[in-house]
């Protein structure tokens, strides 16, 4: 609550946000070394290498709307401003890595499922409903003049999207999916060995930093727009 | 060391990597570049009130404390 204030978002953010980057950018290229050294797989062989880009985007991506979710509570209850640019900034970035964990997963699926695509299949239908809500979040947003209105709007559809959440987590549970399920948060303990944990994890950080060094940069801005747009009306009341 | 031959899959690693790497990249320019232009564009409206202020003070029509 100590940053809701917009202010102190803004002073507090504003030494924080060059180390988030520079941290996205160390974290991306040890990950990317770590990613390319590991031995092949022996089943998967090269692709294996699909999947330390396809989780991080996959699991951060679907976190990005628990955030965005989360945000459009305090928005539609609280009436809070910053909660609200929260939530906005987050569409973006949670549709691009949502969009990364489909394409990449494609690019996986062919040479290991032999289809690029399979509509039955409950965790990539479940991951394709979830960028739908991000697109329709975001046009939601964009087809509302009135501004006020567009963020209430967007986070009723916003809250309403966490019902998806679980079911993206646990699909691969739930139903006898072509997709393989949960290898690292399992009761058992991650299913694979250090040499493509390491490389796993440390993408997983890198695409989460990442996605820290944009959101917070995308709140920051959104507080300035807000700035600019009411001195902008204040001026032409004056005027 | 790094291995970079993907053999048979070269054709499916490297474009998940590719469009991964311009994905994160267009995220990054967007944001930054959205950042640096509003922030320009307050203190261009800062500014000009300060300006507009400034010179209504100085305006014989201002009252005098």
């Amino acid at each position: 609550m100590f940053l809701a204030n917009p202010d102190r978002f803004l002073r507090f953010t504003r030494p924080l946000t060059p180390l988030l980057w520079a941290l996205a950018v160390v974290l991306l290229a040890v990950g990317t070394w770590f990613a390319f050294a590991a031995p092949e797989d022996y089943q998967q062989g090269d692709t294996l290498r699909i999947m330390f880009v396809h989780v991080p985007a996959a699991s951060v991506g679907l976190m990005i709307y628990a955030a965005l979710g989360v945000s459009s509570f305090f928005a539609l209850v609280f009436r809070h401003p910053l909660a609200d640019a929260a939530a906005r900034a987050a569409a973006l970035p949670g549709a691009a890595y949502t969009l990364l964990a489909l394409i990449t997963g494609s690019l996986w699926g062919k040479p290991m499922w032999g289809v690029w695509w399979a509509w039955g299949d409950a965790r990539l239908m479940s991951v394709l409903i979830l960028f739908l809500f991000y697109l329709g979040y975001m046009a939601l947003r964009a087809s509302i003049d009135d501004e006020a209105k567009a963020a209430r709007a967007a986070a009723v559809l916003g809250l309403v999207g966490l019902i998806n959440l679980p079911i993206v987590k646990f699909s691969v549970d739930w139903w006898n999916t072509l997709h393989q399920p949960a290898s690292l948060l399992r009761a058992e303990g991650p299913a694979m060995p250090a040499v493509f944990l390491t490389p796993l994890l440390t993408m997983m950080a890198a695409f989460g930093v990442f996605f820290l060094a944009v959101w917070i940069t995308s709140i920051r801005t959104e507080i300035v727009r807000r700035r600019v747009l009411t001195l902008r009306a204040r001026r032409a009341q004056e005027a | 060391m790094i291995d970079l031959d993907m053999g048979a899959y070269a054709a499916f690693v490297w474009p998940a990597w590719g469009i991964s790497a311009a994905v994160l990249a267009v995220l990054a320019v967007r944001a930054l570049i959205a950042s640096r232009r509003w922030n320009a564009e307050l203190k261009r409206l800062d500014e000009t009130v300060d300006t507009t202020r400034a010179q209504a003070g100085r305006s014989p029509a201002a009252p005098t404390q």
